[in-house]
């Protein structure tokens, strides 16, 4: 038993050491000595920067924004950048660039957390069953996966969406409809190589049914893969939200949503260009920022990657 | 990942599988019918979607403006008065036969349709995929070799900027400035409109049909048009490959039997072309395949911008105007591809690496 | 690894060498008339079927006609085409044409009277979406062959009713007033479709041009005919690109590689302003941009709310800037140029007053949406309406959709306001007043799904009666009076708010002379045009 004081005293050492006292105290550790190896990564750390930046964005909006996105202003549209109480310009209806984008940033986070939620769940759901199972349901299963799969990803959103109505959350169903089968099969994946394991046997010897092994072991077993391919997939999430608001098929008008911000300024692409590029580079950084933090936290959770033992 | 030596050459997993004995066959035959269920499947999917969408395809015929007697016997015309069941089975019918019906929009078979856009598609897909991976896989083995350097820094960053750029924005800013200031390349379209039709349409694709022909003249005027597109295509696709051959190698580098090969003295280029990246070729090999089926669907935006006739804007427009005719055939015949090339992979990775068994 | 690097230099080089190296073309020949435009329009190319805009553009030059206009002189009227002359019958039911000789179709058949009479039934026959303009007047399947006879060198049509002359003879100028060679049509007929399906996508006219191909969603090529009677055309092909994109367009033509861009929006025509070798050409075009409201919503049924509407919307706003140049305030239902049209246009943004009068209804809070259909111009008009809406209490939330899906829901009567534009079908003013003031029947049940007062539930307050008289009033000037009455009690009553007439602006390269777009009555001609 260690002495109270010393415990207080060194965190820091609690968190390092190398002799965990508890499941608990080991948890931590973990987590802890993951954090200081995505700290030391730049990248990530930049990453992680930008997507801070998202959530305070969009938190703080109403404080951030110069104007209120919505207000038009018919005699001061297409202003160039830099013009007076405009620092990022005017849209052809004369409202604010950078109060728009940042308004945006609330409907991109919606779209990265809801879809963030609904596919890897699902794919979880399905592909947890599948390769537990095994047998018929497995077989029934993976060829829904695999027609999803088939499917050309963009089309199969535009015709949820067409098939639903425009709209944003149509948008992000549409989207998580597609973006689901991946984490199955990785799930399945998981699934199939630990089901086997002499763990399993022993936690089945305990009586513990197929709901409970799967609930408590199985998905905390999956959870690190999916956490990295989450947040890489996040990227084309993004992407893909915007090319559907590019399409007119996202967030309706007066939404200003970044995609449907680029479509609207593509039209004065060749004179007014800030228009179309400022979301378009709002919409680069964020994926960017999923990108770094994703890789990030592949070398952190997938040891086999960056080449450590 | 276990390599054993042998002989500073690394180990070549001997497939076990002999082409007689009958699991093979069984498996083929597994095959085929996952890729008939998976089709099916895929079908059935896209055509409850068409007609449970509001879109209303008759009036993409005949028009806001039409009475209604027009309008019911274009109804009846379309068979849109049957169950759905049976409406199906009459599509899947026709399509074993060769069938796919008749496109709302251009008046034509859909089969027609498919065979004049679908070569638009798969030549700039290819011709994206091949940029990406002559640029991307030196890359990303360079990369990986140098790791940390400040080369390593930029391939990573550059792979990155491939993989966050919306394409659409890309496509558009470099039509501006390579078309529009520049004048360096073509514009939108396969072709300028003097060498349309000009060269018989042999294949459908207007390099190699050029070619074929020896008309020079028409082969670098459609070169000029398809650079722009193939490019940022094979941007995305050179940060896709760059980036998984990085990580693959890095997987390799790291193994003993590169260790033993260094120490044995063998030249560096050796230790990564002759054993290091043999080694990842299969699992090159798949990822370039994905890489091409992402480019094949993927491409709806790029085709949008660049009035490129493929078979995404052809998809994308049927969609919107709920000709389904044209939106199932489409579907199927990407579908039927990327199932095809999905199947090439896993039958790749069966074969060569028994761990995945 | 040296060598590796020097193989992917040389690699990027050979890239970079090779994009300078290639050869661009960049003139168009001087033979030869290059457009880009929309052209997803195009469905079919059979003049019994076509009807949207892009087809009528080939169609008017492809196909003759009894009577068409001269595109050099549209303000003239109609004028002798394939009939030399005709006679109107003292009851004022029959006209006679006489046929011009010496005419050919492309396929070196004769033009005779029987391939008119015969155009004209099969267009009632095959009852396609734009056969009301004949089935109108009182033809039916049944009574085609008798109503449209041919007689040796004349085709004869006796209508059901005594109608304006020049009524019937502007509803003959449309596409669907096109003369097909019958031989030609009957050779290729399958199932008995009068040769429709072949149609479809091969012509068989005998215009200034003959159609080589047509490609969907690429492009449309039309060959000259040199024995065209009127004189061979000085461009000897006409191909139009489909470009969505007008930054692309205008692109195209500053590099040369098009002579005329059909589709630029305000901005990139401000853009080119002070291009070298380009100018740009303003037409007004028959289309007009209105809003409307649905009958059957409690609120929006209210007098006193159809009129506070119309003031609540920001016509010279929209117009000064992002409608700039293409849109004109009109606020009636008669583009101007037609007969009967008028030019009062009496509305302006006032939301006091808008307020007093949604008071006086007792209206608080109100909800409603709007559907619009995917076109920039569009969107952005109902954006500003939301602004404008919103300053007198009302919550407009915007819909947008493909035209497919907006369409399908108007025409169900399931909108709460529809924005959206309305182009002539023929060159009179019962093209219009037949649509937007004429609803005989109010019912869910009737279906007049082409009625735009019908897709609104309005009965339309007795104008009904006045837009029938109108159209059978034989004297010119009266019947002008008629409309501009008709005209005036609509924009007090209507759920119609008229808001802008189109002008066209078009980019051409400077040496492009005598393309005429049509004005507001009918489509492109480019037998006239020369470089």
């Amino acid at each position: 038993m260690m002495d109270t004081n010393m415990q207080k005293q060194t965190l820091r050492e609690w968190l390092l050491t190398d002799t965990p006292t508890s499941r608990r105290h080991a948890r931590y550790a973990a987590l802890y000595t993951g954090w200081l190896t995505l700290k030391g990564n730049t990248m990530a750390m930049v990453g992680l920067g930008i997507l801070v930046g998202l959530v305070v964005m969009a938190i703080f909006a109403s404080l951030l924004a110069p104007h209120d996105p919505f207000v038009q202003n018919l005699a001061g549209r297409l202003q160039p950048m830099g013009a007076e109480g405009h620092i990022l310009g005017t849209d052809s209806l004369g409202r604010d660039l950078l109060s728009r984008v940042i308004y945006g940033s609330r409907i991109t986070l919606y779209i990265v957390a809801m879809v963030a939620l609904i596919a890897p769940i699902v794919g979880l759901l399905v592909g947890t069953v599948a390769g537990y199972t095994g047998g018929i349901v497995d077989a029934i299963l993976m060829r829904i996966t695999d027609i999803f799969l088939a499917f050309p990803r963009l089309v199969l959103a535009l015709a949820f969406v067409a098939a639903l109505g425009a709209g944003i959350e149509n948008a992000v169903l549409a989207i998580s409809l597609t973006a689901w089968p991946p984490y199955a099969r990785i799930a399945r994946a998981e699934t199939l190589t630990i089901r086997n394991s002499d763990y399993i046997a022993a936690v089945k010897l305990q009586g513990a049914g197929a709901m409970r092994i799967i609930t408590k072991h199985i998905w905390p077993l999956c959870i690190s893969s999916l956490i990295v391919r989450v947040t890489l997939d996040m990227a084309g999430v993004i992407l893909a939200a915007a090319g559907l608001g590019f399409l007119g098929l996202g967030a309706q008008p007066p939404s200003p949503e970044w995609g449907a911000m680029i479509s609207e300024g593509r039209r004065f692409i060749l004179d007014h260009w800030w228009v179309a590029t400022i979301p378009g580079l709002a919409i680069f950084t964020v994926s960017l920022g999923f990108n770094l933090l994703g890789d990030g936290l592949r070398d952190v959770l997938d040891p086999k990657e960056g080449g450590h033992s | 990942m276990a390599i054993v030596d042998n002989n500073g050459r690394g180990r070549r997993q001997s497939p076990r599988f002999s082409p007689l004995s009958s699991p093979a066959l069984i498996l083929t035959f597994k095959t085929i019918g996952s890729i008939i269920i998976t089709m099916l499947g895929l079908a059935f999917i896209t055509f409850i979607i068409g007609r449970v969408m509001p879109i209303d395809p008759v009036l993409s015929i005949v028009g806001e403006q039409a009475s209604k007697s027009t309008y019911d016997d274009a109804y009846a015309a379309l068979g849109l008065d049957k169950p759905i069941i049976v409406q199906f089975f009459i599509y899947i019918w026709d399509v074993l036969h060769g069938d796919f019906g008749t496109s709302l929009l251009t008046a034509r078979p859909v089969a027609q349709d498919l065979i004049r856009v679908f070569p638009a598609t798969l030549e700039l897909a290819t011709l994206g995929t091949i940029m990406g991976v002559t640029l991307g896989v030196p890359l990303g083995v360079l990369a990986a070799v140098n790791k940390g350097s400040w080369f390593d820094q930029i391939a990573r960053v550059v792979a990155l900027v491939g993989y966050s750029m919306p394409i659409f924005w890309l496509g558009l800013m470099g039509l501006l400035v390579f078309y529009g200031i520049l004048g360096w390349v073509g514009g939108p379209g396969r072709v300028d409109i003097f060498y349309a039709d000009i060269v018989p349409s042999v294949t459908g694709m207007i390099l190699l049909d050029s070619i074929i022909d020896g008309n020079w003249d028409v082969f670098w005027n459609a070169m000029s048009h398809i650079i722009l597109p193939a490019t940022i295509l094979g941007y995305y696709s050179l940060a896709y490959i760059s980036r998984m051959t990085r990580s693959f190698m890095l997987e390799q580098m790291s193994a003993e039997y590169i260790t033993t090969a260094r120490v044995k003295g063998l030249p560096e280029r050796t230790v990564i072309w002759g054993h290091a990246f043999k080694n990842i070729l299969v699992q090159l090999v798949t990822v370039i395949a994905l890489s091409y089926a992402n480019l094949l669907e993927g491409s709806v935006l790029t085709e949008i911008i660049f009035s490129w006739p493929g078979i995404g804007s052809y998809i994308t427009t049927a969609l919107l105007s709920a000709d389904m005719n044209a939106v199932l055939g489409g579907t199927i015949v990407v579908g039927l591809i990327f199932v095809l090339l999905n199947i090439f992979s896993d039958l790749l990775y069966r074969v060569f690496d028994p761990r995945a068994k | 690894m040296k060598p590796i690097r020097n193989i992917m230099a040389t690699v990027v080089m050979g890239f970079a060498a090779s994009m300078v190296a290639l050869p661009v073309m960049a003139e168009t020949p001087a033979n030869m008339l290059v457009i880009a435009n929309r052209i997803d329009d195009i469905t079919t190319l059979d003049p019994a079927e076509s009807f949207e805009f892009a087809g009528s553009d080939v169609s008017r030059n492809v196909y003759g006609k009894l009577v068409n206009f001269d595109p050099l002189n549209l303000d003239a009227g109609y004028g002798p085409d394939l009939a030399e002359s005709w006679t109107v019958s003292d009851d004022g039911m029959t006209i006679t044409f006489t046929m011009r000789e010496g005419v050919k179709f492309h396929s070196g058949n004769p033009v005779r009277a029987e391939d008119a009479a015969w155009s004209l039934q099969r267009a009632v026959i095959l009852n396609k979406t734009p056969s009301f303009i004949l089935t109108q007047f009182g033809f039916t399947a049944e009574n085609a062959m008798e109503m449209i006879k041919a007689e040796g060198n004349t085709v004869s049509i006796t209508t059901d009713k005594r109608y304006a002359t020049s009524f019937v003879l502007n509803c003959l100028t449309s596409t669907i007033g096109g003369i097909v060679d019958k031989e030609t049509a009957m050779a290729n007929e399958a199932d008995g479709d009068m040769g429709n399906t072949w149609l479809k996508t091969n012509t068989a006219g005998s215009g200034a041009y003959s159609l080589v191909s047509w490609k969907p969603n690429e492009s449309v090529t039309l060959q000259s005919n040199p024995d065209f009677y009127l004189g061979a055309p000085a461009m000897e092909r006409v191909v139009v690109r489909h470009v969505q994109e007008s930054s692309t367009q205008r692109l195209m033509l500053e590099r040369g590689d098009i002579d005329v861009a059909r589709n630029l929006n305000p901005d990139d025509v401000a853009g080119l302003a002070g291009a070298d070798g380009v100018a740009i050409d303003s037409a007004l075009r028959g289309r007009l941009m209105y809003i409307s409201l649905n009958q059957k919503h409690p609120e929006l049924s209210k007098p006193e709310v159809r009129q506070a509407i119309k003031y609540l919307v920001d016509y010279e706003g929209m117009q000064n800037s992002f409608l700039k140049g293409q849109y004109v305030i009109h606020q009636n239902f008669l583009p101007a140029t037609y007969l009967g049209a008028v030019d009062e246009n009496p509305f302006t943004l006032n939301i006091e007053k808008a307020k007093e009068l949604l008071a006086a209804a007792g209206v608080e809070g109100l909800e409603i949406e709007v559907g619009v259909r995917e076109a920039q111009e569009r969107i952005e008009i109902a954006q500003s309406l939301q602004n404008t809406f919103a300053q007198a209490g009302i919550t407009l939330t915007i819909t947008v959709g493909t035209a497919k899906q907006i369409l399908g829901r108007y025409r169900a009567r399931e909108l709460d306001m529809y924005m959206g534009a309305w182009g002539p079908d023929y060159p009179d003013p019962h093209t219009n007043a037949g649509t937007f003031a004429y609803n005989p029947v109010n019912t869910d049940e009737a279906k007049a799904t082409g009625l735009l007062a019908w897709r609104n539930a309005w009965d339309t307050g007795g104008l009904t009666a006045k837009v029938s008289a109108a159209v059978e009033e034989g004297d010119r000037d009266v019947r002008a009076k008629m409309y501009a009455d008709i005209q005036a009690e609509f924009r007090e009553i209507s759920p119609f708010a008229v808001l802008y007439q189109k002008i066209e602006q078009t980019g051409r390269a400077d040496s492009v002379a005598n393309l005429n777009l049509g004005g507001a009555i009918t489509a492109v001609s480019y037998w006239k045009v020369t470089k």
